[in-house]
C-alpha cells in the first residue's frame, strides 16, 4: 500500500488547522445553539484528523485508539447536549444563546 | 499522484462544506453540509489507511450523531428561527479572533519538518486486527470505562428529556 507520496504531515496539519479555526469562527459568529453544537463537532473532527495523521507518521496505533475514544466521548456529549437543548427549548421556546443571560445580574 | 489529487479534492470539499455549515441560514442545510464534511474526513482516513476509523467515523457521525441532530431540529421546528442578527462589532470580532487563531496555529505548523507520510510507516497500523489487539490488550480499562460513560450519558439524556421535570421536582 504505497500511498501519499507527496503529501506531507504539514498538509494534514494545515487542513486540521483550517477546520479547527472554522469551528472557532462558527462558535463566535452564530448564536443558534444547535449551530454552535455543530461547530464543536467540527473542532473535534479537526483534532481527530491531526491525531490520525500523527499516527500514520509514526506507524503507531495509539493515536488511532485515542481518536476512537474521542468519538466515544463525542457521542455521549451529543446525547446529553441535545437533551439539554430540548429542555432549553421547552422552557424558553428559543435556542438563541443571547437570551440566556440570567447570570448577568 | 492520484492520491495527491484525492487529498486536495477531499480537502476542498471539507473546507467549503465547513464554511457552508456556518453560513447557511437553515439549520437543516447546516446538518447536511456537516455530513458532507464528515464524509470527506472519512475519505482522508481511507487515504491514510486508517480503514477501521473511517468506517467507525461514518457509522457514528453520519449514522448516529447527525441523525440525532436532524431529529432535534425537526422536533424543535427551528426552520424559521434566528430572525434577529448579531451586531456587526461582534461579527467583526469573531472574524478577527478566528483569523488570529488560524495565523498562530499555521505559523506553528509551518515550523514542523516536512515528513512524507509514507516513509516511516508500514501502513498496517489502521487495520482492524492491529487496532483490536491494541484496544483489548493495552487499553482494556479505558474501553470498559467508556461503557460506564455511555450508561451515564444515557441515564442523563433520559432524565433530562422527561416530560414534566418541573412538576416532579416541585
Amino acid at each position: 500500500m504505497e500511498i501519499l507520496h507527496n503529501v506531507t504531515i504539514n498538509h494534514y496539519l494545515g487542513l486540521s488547522t483550517v477546520l479547527f479555526a472554522l469551528g472557532v469562527f462558527g462558535m463566535l459568529f452564530r448564536k443558534n445553539a444547535i449551530i454552535i453544537f455543530m461547530c464543536v463537532e467540527l473542532m473535534l473532527n479537526a483534532v481527530n484528523l491531526a491525531l490520525v495523521s500523527f499516527s500514520k507518521m509514526h506507524g503507531d496505533t495509539d493515536g488511532q485508539i485515542f481518536v476512537f475514544f474521542i468519538m466515544v466521548v463525542a457521542a455521549a456529549e451529543v446525547a446529553v447536549g441535545l437533551a439539554i437543548l430540548m429542555m432549553l427549548y421547552r422552557n424558553r421556546h428559543t435556542t438563541d444563546t443571547d437570551t440566556l443571560n440570567d447570570l448577568k445580574g | 499522484m492520484l492520491t495527491e489529487y484525492a487529498f486536495w479534492f477531499l480537502s476542498f470539499v471539507a473546507v467549503f462544506s465547513g464554511i457552508a455549515v456556518i453560513l447557511s441560514k437553515n439549520p437543516v442545510y447546516s446538518v447536511l453540509n456537516l455530513i458532507m464534511t464528515f464524509f470527506s474526513i472519512a475519505g482522508h482516513y481511507f487515504l491514510m489507511n486508517a480503514q477501521f476509523l473511517a468506517a467507525v467515523h461514518i457509522i457514528v457521525y453520519a449514522g448516529a450523531i447527525m441523525v440525532l441532530f436532524l431529529y432535534v431540529i425537526m422536533m424543535l421546528n427551528l426552520n424559521n428561527l434566528e430572525t434577529e442578527k448579531r451586531s456587526n462589532v461582534l461579527k467583526l470580532s469573531a472574524v478577527v479572533a478566528a483569523g488570529l487563531l488560524m495565523t498562530v496555529l499555521s505559523g506553528a505548523v509551518q515550523t514542523a519538518d516536512q515528513i512524507t507520510l509514507v516513509e516511516k510507516t508500514t501502513g498496517a497500523a489502521g487495520m482492524v486486527e492491529n487496532l483490536g489487539i491494541a484496544l483489548y490488550r493495552n487499553y482494556l480499562l479505558p474501553f470498559e470505562l467508556a461503557s460506564v460513560l455511555f450508561l451515564a450519558a444515557m441515564v442523563g439524556a433520559v432524565y433530562l428529556s422527561k416530560k414534566n421535570l418541573n412538576e416532579t421536582q416541585a
